[in-house]
């Protein structure tokens, strides 16, 4: 075989298997767009692959319906906790990295390994100091849970960020007689902007997506989405509506989906940041 | 002298004391508060009555809990090591200046931004015999086409494993394309100059170096198998029987159905012995590390 033609035979096998990667990775979305759109009658007679013959937006709209109350519970648990994580983490992330403080290592270490460490550790204690300060089952109490998850990630992510910033930058400013918190919002967090970025990205996915610590912390009134969407699909009893269901399922993964398709490559850098180090 | 310091320091003190707060009370306190009430007979509510190790026993006496255990390895393995393979080819693939590069990265990563709940729900339905591949293919005249895995007790775990490197490769994907990109052009050209086959470059030469991102993402995968619970949630149930129960779920389960705190304590405290033996060294290795270069 010429060389030529070698070359061009490789080309092809690697687009073919890109291309059949790709469709394995892409089946199971195509597979709940139009389960969403098809008619029960249809999903009960044709098979699983093909094109609805007559689109329906109708399990939408009852879906929609369905899970507008954990929409918006999502949204009102989301937004207090990913500001709030994030300062916390930034601001421990930047004492920590530029003020010397005692014992400050052995907190980064306990970070480290408490990133690591199942939930399932913690629940019942936390449930019982939540519940003594009467914020169990509040939306207080599950935005209190979500920053003290999320602040291992946070703060190790921001003094990650901030051991790559000059600490010329920040001697100077001391010298100048700038104080600890002059210091942070004059000249820090005006340099944060990438790493804010990316940890609004993991903090948005990383929230919406979650289920079990709203389901144990949230209670009745504040269920997101993801534990109303499971209650609807997993726990009716009688006939299911697959239609309703798909349609139910796209919606709840709408919010995180977007943010990937808008953020792109910063979505990238956000979960290999902290990731690949040195 | 400590009035000085103290002065000096005391906005930094006040900015951390949110993240201490949350580390004593919480990383620390709570853990040690889990591990305290493993020691009691506490049942439906906490008890100060030590009983040593009488829940562990009971723990290990309970058959729920050793086939959670099992599943959990069983399912680790697979999924780590057809994640890994999956998500390295992904990547190796990418590596040849292909055309469109950043289209495929967008299908591969897409999963990624999903929630277990959601991904368990898909596969779920997908996977079920009666409306799902079993039914397409019967349809298309193969009537004694089987694919019920997720129905049996001895195949369940593959689809849940399905499901989660599914998910899971992108991850890979990402991080070891990183890696590649890392990699100096001199190797490439050495190689070729001594005529060593580009697949044999990548396994024998390329992939040995990248030992710390394989390390880095396998701790990320061990991440997603210790936590494991929303997917089985949605996907299976714990079911058939209790062929894909885990443990994170045996320890909700007799939390807040069984109401046996003493047992689901003694649980998720053996989940912490074992997350701290595998992953403490190479987080401290890391930590190490860190301390050291800032020392510098």
């Amino acid at each position: 075989m010429s060389r030529a033609r070698k070359h061009l035979a490789a080309r092809v096998a690697i687009y073919t298997c890109l291309i059949a990667m790709a469709l394995f990775v892409l089946g199971p979305l195509y597979v709940m767009v139009i389960t969403s759109l098809k008619h029960m009658s249809e999903i009960s007679s044709g098979n699983i692959l093909a094109l609805p013959h007559i689109p329906t937006i109708a399990p939408w709209l009852v879906s929609a319906h369905k899970l507008s109350a954990g929409f918006l519970n999502s949204v009102k648990i989301l937004i207090p906790s990913v500001i709030i994580s994030i300062a916390v983490g930034a601001i421990a992330g930047y004492a920590l990295q530029f003020w010397r403080l005692p014992g400050a290592s052995l907190l980064v270490l306990i970070l480290l390994i408490g990133a690591f460490i199942p939930y399932a550790v913690f629940i019942y204690p936390l449930v019982r100091i939540l519940a003594f300060f009467g914020l169990f089952g509040t939306l207080t109490g599950i935005v209190i849970v979500h920053t003290t998850f999320g602040l291992p990630v946070m703060t190790i992510l921001f003094k990650n960020f901030y051991s790559s910033l000059p600490v010329e930058l920040f001697k100077a400013a001391r010298v100048d007689g700038a104080g600890f918190w002059r210091i942070f919002a004059s000249i820090v967090f005006p340099m944060s902007t990438p790493i804010v970025i990316v940890a609004v990205i993991l903090q948005v996915t990383g929230i919406w997506n979650d289920f079990l610590l709203g389901l144990v912390f949230a209670g009745r009134d504040n269920m997101p989405m993801t534990v109303e969407l499971n209650n609807i699909v997993t726990t009716t009893t009688g006939t299911r509506f697959y239609n309703q269901d798909m349609a139910a399922t796209i919606l709840t993964a709408a919010v995180p989906l977007l943010v990937y398709l808008v953020s792109g490559r910063w979505f990238v850098r956000g979960i290999t940041a902290g990731a690949v180090k040195g | 002298m400590m009035k000085i310091w103290l002065r000096r320091n005391f906005s930094a003190l006040m900015a951390l004391s949110p993240a201490l707060l949350i580390v004593l009370v919480v990383y620390v306190g709570c853990t040690i508060w889990s591990v305290r009430i493993s020691l009691t007979d506490s049942h439906i509510l906490p008890s100060d009555h030590y009983v040593g190790l009488h829940n562990y026993v009971r723990l290990l006496n309970t058959d729920r809990w050793n086939t959670s255990v099992g599943n959990l390895v069983f399912f680790g393995f697979m999924f780590i090591i057809a994640s890994l393979v999956t998500g390295t080819l992904m990547a190796i693939l990418m590596d040849q200046r292909i055309k469109g590069e950043a289209l495929f990265r967008t299908i591969y990563l897409y999963p990624l931004a999903m929630s277990f709940i959601v991904t368990g729900l898909i596969w779920e339905w997908i996977l079920q015999p009666t409306l799902g591949i079993q039914k397409m293919m019967r349809n298309f005249g193969f009537a004694h086409f089987h694919f019920d895995w997720i129905n049996h007790s001895s195949t369940v775990l593959y689809t849940v494993a399905l499901a989660a490197v599914w998910q899971g490769s992108g991850l890979v994907m990402a991080i070891m394309l990183a890696g590649l990109r890392g990699v100096d052009d001199e190797i490439w050209k050495a190689a070729r100059i001594e005529g060593i086959s580009p697949v044999r470059t990548y396994i024998s030469i390329v992939l040995p170096m990248l030992g710390g991102a394989i390390a880095t993402v396998t701790v990320l995968l061990a991440l997603t198998v210790v936590r494991l619970f929303d997917l089985i949630i949605a996907m299976t149930g714990g079911g058939p029987g209790d062929s894909s129960e885990v443990p994170a779920k045996f320890i909700y389960d007799y939390l807040f159905d069984h109401q046996d705190i003493g047992l689901a304590t003694a649980a998720s405290t053996l989940m912490l012995g074992f997350v701290l033996v595998f992953i403490g060294p190479w987080q401290i290795w890391q930590w190490r590390r860190d301390v050291r270069g800032a020392g510098r």
